[in-house]
């Protein structure tokens, strides 16, 4: 193995498909993997609870790449998926007394079950008509858990118990310390496993959907089958999610999976990157940092510009509307492009290219 | 009965203001095949233009209303100017997620301006009820309908008659063949922004006699994929169609159930959807690879 890329040239089809291909590479790995074993030592309970925030939308944003970038079908459904995913597991530790655990698991499953349920209509939609469809789910799957009194036994939320594993409550003072190791654990699988997908014949198979559906299918892809798994591994991941914040947040409310959600999620991918799981990691950090870095910089300039500080959710707002406008004009491949060319640079010097 | 009647005035009312947005939203897709997600966006400015002109500087409504129209249609040009042709031929999502970000700027802005707390403004449109089959009907609903129609009318008139509607139909139709005619497309794009700028303004004022001046009008703006679905993307006609069937369903499940006209639409778009994936009166497209 080489230490850089320069010289690489691969003699079988088994290196070429290696994820990793230099030891710079792999250096790079450790020291991300080191940074984040030390992380929860480095910051106080806030920002940790920040990074945990960041690690569940890994999580669902992972998810909404696979669908949007990497299959193609645009979807503004993710916010239902979501509550699907938290109700479900909400109920099903609450009330069905089930382990955590596997309410969780359960939760992936159902949210799957009915992600590709709503993926149907993805069968003859495309475009505008899929976003309009994706965006009927939105609203039909969050008008259910809002008007289903059942659900929430008439209080209109659902308190979630205090996660226990095992016997072993998480206390009061390490919650954002326990939820790291959690958390943290859980979005690197789901990392590690997307990338894998995309290295099998169904994850080729959803990219050559992508690409050209029609010639697809003239390929031997069907169809069918691929854009319904599609839509339900996404929508597992995006289950996931929406049970980890279930029990992470122990509330359940509709509030927190409507339209803007689906909105923010969709904004990770693209300041991320469409169709790059790197890409998903990056712009669920982006999304997530940008209303508290605003307003740390609108106190910090409050002696200064006070009209920053009086109007921060408009400028949240304003900041968040902007930063996708721009990075659509300017740098439509995203964060990770973004990261590739400082790569470049740095591998090419001194030369331009 | 009378609540029947009742309903059906409220949801044609409201159906003919989604049939004002509806038709901006139609006009920037035909012309330049992007989908607007702010257009909800754009009865909301409307309205704060409006109630700026109106309340805030004290101008006559007729001067307001001019004001308005000409600051939408300066709205629409700069927007398609500097955010949307930058991104003329990138991917779909990429158009469509441009506009639901120049959303959130645009409510934004709105918000910075006039806060969250709802604005009145003096009645505009007679007040008063009128007795249609023994239902108290209030007359500024009627007179929004009126004033819908005759708008709507207007528009058809302009693609039907004018040079530059033909204009505009012929690059809906065909680009390339309108470029070699020698209409400028670029400036085709250009005015369909602007007209779906002033489409909307004239709608977001009507809301905003007929309710408040509010963050809600925006709420608008998602009820407006439901009826270009039903109407088809193609027609004008189809919008107006559209509009009024989504509002009377609307207002018939909220008189049947309260707050169930949130969802009806909704489920209306999926039925159509299944049975017709591209909408009642959309033409089917051939695909090739």
């Amino acid at each position: 193995m080489a230490a850089t890329a320069t010289g690489i040239h691969h003699t079988s089809y088994a290196s070429e498909l290696r994820l990793r291909h230099t030891h710079a590479e792999k250096t790079r790995l450790g020291l991300m993997l080191a940074g984040l074993v030390a992380l929860p030592w480095l910051v106080d309970p806030y920002w940790l609870g920040i990074i945990n925030t960041i690690g569940i939308a890994v999580v669902g944003a992972v998810g909404l790449n696979i669908l949007v970038g990497f299959t193609g079908q645009i979807s503004l459904g993710q916010g239902g998926f979501l509550a699907v995913g938290a109700f479900t597991s909400a109920l099903l530790a609450g009330r069905a007394g089930l382990p955590v655990p596997l309410s969780i698991a359960a939760a992936v499953l159902v949210t799957a079950g009915i992600g590709a349920f709503f993926g149907l209509p993805a069968l003859r939609l495309k475009g505008l008509y899929l976003a309009i469809a994706t965006l009927a789910s939105q609203e039909i799957i969050l008008f259910t858990v809002r008007r289903w009194d059942w659900l929430t036994a008439g209080q209109g939320f659902i308190d979630v118990d205090r996660l226990s594993l095992f016997g072993y409550k998480i206390q009061r003072l390490s919650f954002e310390f326990t939820w790291y190791w959690i958390i943290a654990g859980i979005a690197v699988l789901a990392v590690l496993a997307a990338r894998n997908l995309f290295r099998t014949a169904l994850g080729r198979s959803f990219m050559a959907v992508r690409d050209q559906d029609i010639a697809a299918s003239a390929i031997g892809v069907d169809l069918t089958r691929t854009k319904l798994m599609a839509f339900a591994v996404s929508s597992g991941y995006v289950g996931l999610a929406g049970a980890l914040t279930a029990h992470y947040t122990e509330t359940v409310t509709w509030e927190r999976f409507t339209l803007v959600v689906s909105i923010q999620y969709l904004a990770m991918i693209i300041v991320g990157g469409l169709g790059s799981i790197a890409g998903a990691v990056y712009g669920a950090a982006f999304i997530v940092l940008l209303p508290p870095l605003l307003s740390e910089l609108a106190d910090l300039l409050r002696p200064a510009v006070p009209f920053l500080a009086d109007q921060l959710p408009a400028v949240q707002v304003a900041a968040f509307g902007l930063v996708i406008v721009l990075f659509l004009l300017f740098e439509p491949r995203g964060l990770n492009r973004i990261w590739q060319r400082v790569k470049d640079y740095i591998r090419f010097w001194p030369f331009r290219y | 009965m009378s609540q029947l009647v009742q309903l059906t005035v409220y949801g044609l009312a409201n159906g003919a203001v989604l049939a004002l947005a509806a038709l901006g939203f139609v006009l920037i897709y035909k012309a330049t095949s992007v989908i607007n997600f702010a257009q909800g966006e754009f009865l909301l400015i409307g309205g704060y233009m409006f109630y700026t002109a109106f309340v805030v500087f004290q101008l006559p409504w007729a001067a307001a209303v001019i004001l308005g129209v000409v600051g939408a249609a300066a709205l629409g040009i700069v927007i398609e100017r500097l955010v949307l042709r930058p991104l003329i031929g990138e991917d779909p999502i990429a158009v469509i997620m441009v506009t639901i970000g120049l959303a959130a700027v645009l409510r934004a802005v709105v918000q910075m301006f006039y806060g969250t707390t709802p604005r009145t403004m003096p009645a505009v449109l007679p007040t008063g009820s009128a007795d249609i089959l023994g239902a108290s009907v209030p007359v500024n609903r009627l007179f929004a309908i009126v004033v819908a129609a005759v708008v709507l009318g207007g528009f058809g008139a302009f693609f039907r008659w004018s040079r530059h509607g033909i204009a505009m139909r012929a690059v809906a139709d065909d680009q390339q063949a309108a470029l070699v005619q020698g209409i400028s497309v670029h400036r085709i794009f250009a005015m369909a922004w602007a007209m779906a700028a002033v489409s909307a303004l004239i709608g977001g004022l009507l809301l905003a006699d007929l309710t408040e001046v509010s963050q809600n009008l925006v709420g608008f703006g998602l009820i407006v994929f439901p009826v270009v679905i039903l109407g088809g993307l193609d027609s004008i006609p189809g919008t107006i169609v559209g509009g009024l069937t989504i509002g009377l369903i609307s207002q018939y499940a909220e008189g049947f159930s309260p707050g169930a006209s949130q969802v009806a639409p909704y489920i209306a778009l999926v039925l159509i959807l299944l049975v017709r994936p591209y909408g009642l009166f959309g033409q089917v497209r051939i695909e090739r690879v």
